[in-house]
């Protein structure tokens, strides 16, 4: 409520960065295929300065790839990680828990003004919940059964608005995008190596031994093939350092949300202390979906204090911040209602 | 010649887009007040089943049952637009908070599955109106900010645009109500 970011920006902020991100990555996969095209050609050209290699088939083999994978990532994706969690839709809510969980996300569609999302229940004792999708129309939020039993009606309210918040800031929709082309790339990046360790193998050795002693286009040739390969090689690392910079940035925001939509930040810090001392890892979620998760599934240390190794690795900020965080914006409400703040 | 062609141009273009975004704000309302209107009624469906459970175990307490089945039938009435709905709805849920707070003294009515599932149902409408509630505030404050603020209010008549209604909580004992509501609940340690 009081100085909670403002969220038309931030929705407008992630269109922005969405596209900003589809534009870097077609300009790295032009990379990948023309650059190793452009060495070859100046590598090709013999002492009569003709080039032999003129057709970019390697360009045209990666765009039609790239495009391939892109597109079955993006349509895919969410179904993927839903399935890889092993996650069951609540169509018919059986349980007393499960109509109360029915509720609360219907409750925080309301107020966040999205469409309700798909429900789904990821089957693990560890308490943690995920969101995914192309956005506020076609959304999917998962809640293990640890979560719903180990928590109140407000903690859970608290949790869904949170992923209900990634919905409608568009965060769900930058993520897909994000992963998709990080898959595309790790795919490539993958394939080509093996191709130049294997059959590209001859191409390399006539490109710097044979034709290239030329100087000229020789030394061109080396140099774009070094670049090359060099980017080849760290292109998995830094789109994956990417992808959890840009989710950590989220969870704030979504904190902050989440307390806005349901008026109780309170109960979100509850429950992010409930869910930070159950350190069990969440087994059932891998580390493909964890950059979606309300806390790492992973447990892993990075995520734990802030610092610049934290920044570089954790997918999440420190669950003490957030906690932090969540009890302070409690006090301000209660103070402007006019109560005496207590704990 | 040109230069006049040019400004009609220009206006056309800007009374079309402030008149499509008037117009859009104005559907944009209507739902959301729909949004609030489902959510009454579900309320409104639900009571009398929560009455017939709870009458037996309650024969002490006919005034209170009464009074949520009077303000019921006073909210169902209707009429006397958003401020009569606030102001009906509103009654209806302060009845319904005494109803919750006398049903925690009967520990067989707490204890029973169909009561804990009517009074979750329960509940759980009265958050999403509060929502519902929220929701059409915000959209209709942008709405009526937008046609009355110049130079779009040039366009507002063109676009039989009307200042909507806000609903205001005068009740303050309603504004308590998610808190009693939640505190009440039994909350569900499996």
């Amino acid at each position: 409520m009081n100085g909670a970011p403002n969220l038309f920006e931030q929705q407008a902020r992630n269109r922005r960065q969405t596209a900003a991100w589809v534009v870097l990555f077609v300009l790295f996969f032009a990379w990948l295929g023309f650059g190793g095209d452009a060495a070859l050609y100046f590598g090709s050209v013999d002492q009569l300065g003709q080039a032999h290699y003129t057709v970019p088939w390697m360009g045209i083999v990666v765009t039609i790839i790239a495009c391939g994978v892109a597109w079955y990532s993006w349509t895919n994706g969410p179904k993927q990680v839903l399935w890889s969690t092993g996650a069951t839709e609540i169509t018919n809510p059986q349980t007393f828990e499960e109509k109360q969980l029915v509720n609360v996300v219907e409750e925080m569609a309301i107020a966040a003004g999205v469409p309700r999302p798909h429900l789904f229940l990821v089957h693990d004792p560890d308490p943690n919940a995920f969101a995914t999708g192309h956005g506020p129309g076609s959304a999917s939020i998962a809640v293990t059964t640890g979560l719903l039993q180990g928590l109140s009606r407000e903690e859970l309210q608290g949790v869904v608005g949170h992923e209900m918040a990634h919905i409608r800031n568009f965060d769900v929709r930058l993520m897909t995008t994000i992963a998709a082309l990080v898959g595309v790339i790790v795919v490539l990046s993958d394939g080509m190596g093996r191709m130049f360790r294997g059959g590209g193998g001859r191409g390399v050795g006539a490109l710097l031994g044979g034709r290239g002693k030329k100087g000229g286009a020789g030394a061109i040739a080396l140099v774009i093939l070094v670049l090359w390969l060099v980017t080849l090689i760290l292109a998995p690392l830094i789109s994956r350092l990417m992808a959890m910079a840009i989710s950590r940035n989220r969870e704030y925001l979504a904190d902050a949300t989440s307390a806005q939509l349901t008026r109780n930040p309170g109960g979100l810090a509850a429950a992010l202390q409930k869910i930070d001392a159950a350190d069990a890892p969440t087994t059932s979620i891998r580390s493909g979906a964890a950059h979606l998760c309300i806390a790492d599934p992973l447990g892993r240390s990075a995520n734990l204090k802030e610092g610049r190794l934290a920044d570089l690795f954790g997918t999440h900020p420190p669950m003490a911040k957030r906690i932090t965080i969540l009890r302070g914006m409690a006090y301000q409400q209660l103070k402007a209602a006019g109560q005496t703040p207590v704990g | 010649m040109w230069f006049l062609l040019i400004v009609v141009v220009v206006i056309a273009i800007w009374v079309t887009g402030v008149y499509n975004g008037l117009i859009a704000l104005k559907n944009q309302t209507i739902n959301a007040w729909k949004q609030i209107d489902v959510q009454l009624k579900r309320r409104h469906d639900l009571i009398p089943n929560l009455v017939s459970t709870v009458k037996g175990s309650m024969e002490f307490e006919k005034d209170t049952l009464q009074a949520v089945v009077d303000a019921r039938s006073k909210a169902m009435a209707g009429g006397g637009g958003v401020k009569g709905t606030a102001a009906a709805e509103g009654a209806l849920t302060g009845a319904l908070g005494k109803l919750f707070v006398v049903m925690e003294q009967y520990p067989d009515l707490k204890s029973s599955q169909n009561v804990r599932d009517l009074q979750e149902e329960l509940s759980s409408t009265e958050n999403k109106i509060a929502f519902a509630r929220q929701l059409y505030n915000d959209v209709a404050t942008q709405y009526n900010t937008r046609q009355l603020q110049f130079p779009a209010n040039l366009v507002a008549g063109l676009a039989k645009a009307q200042v909507a209604e806000l609903w205001e909580i005068e009740d303050q004992a309603e504004r308590a109500v998610p808190q009693v509501d939640l505190s009440l609940k039994p909350k569900p340690q499996a």
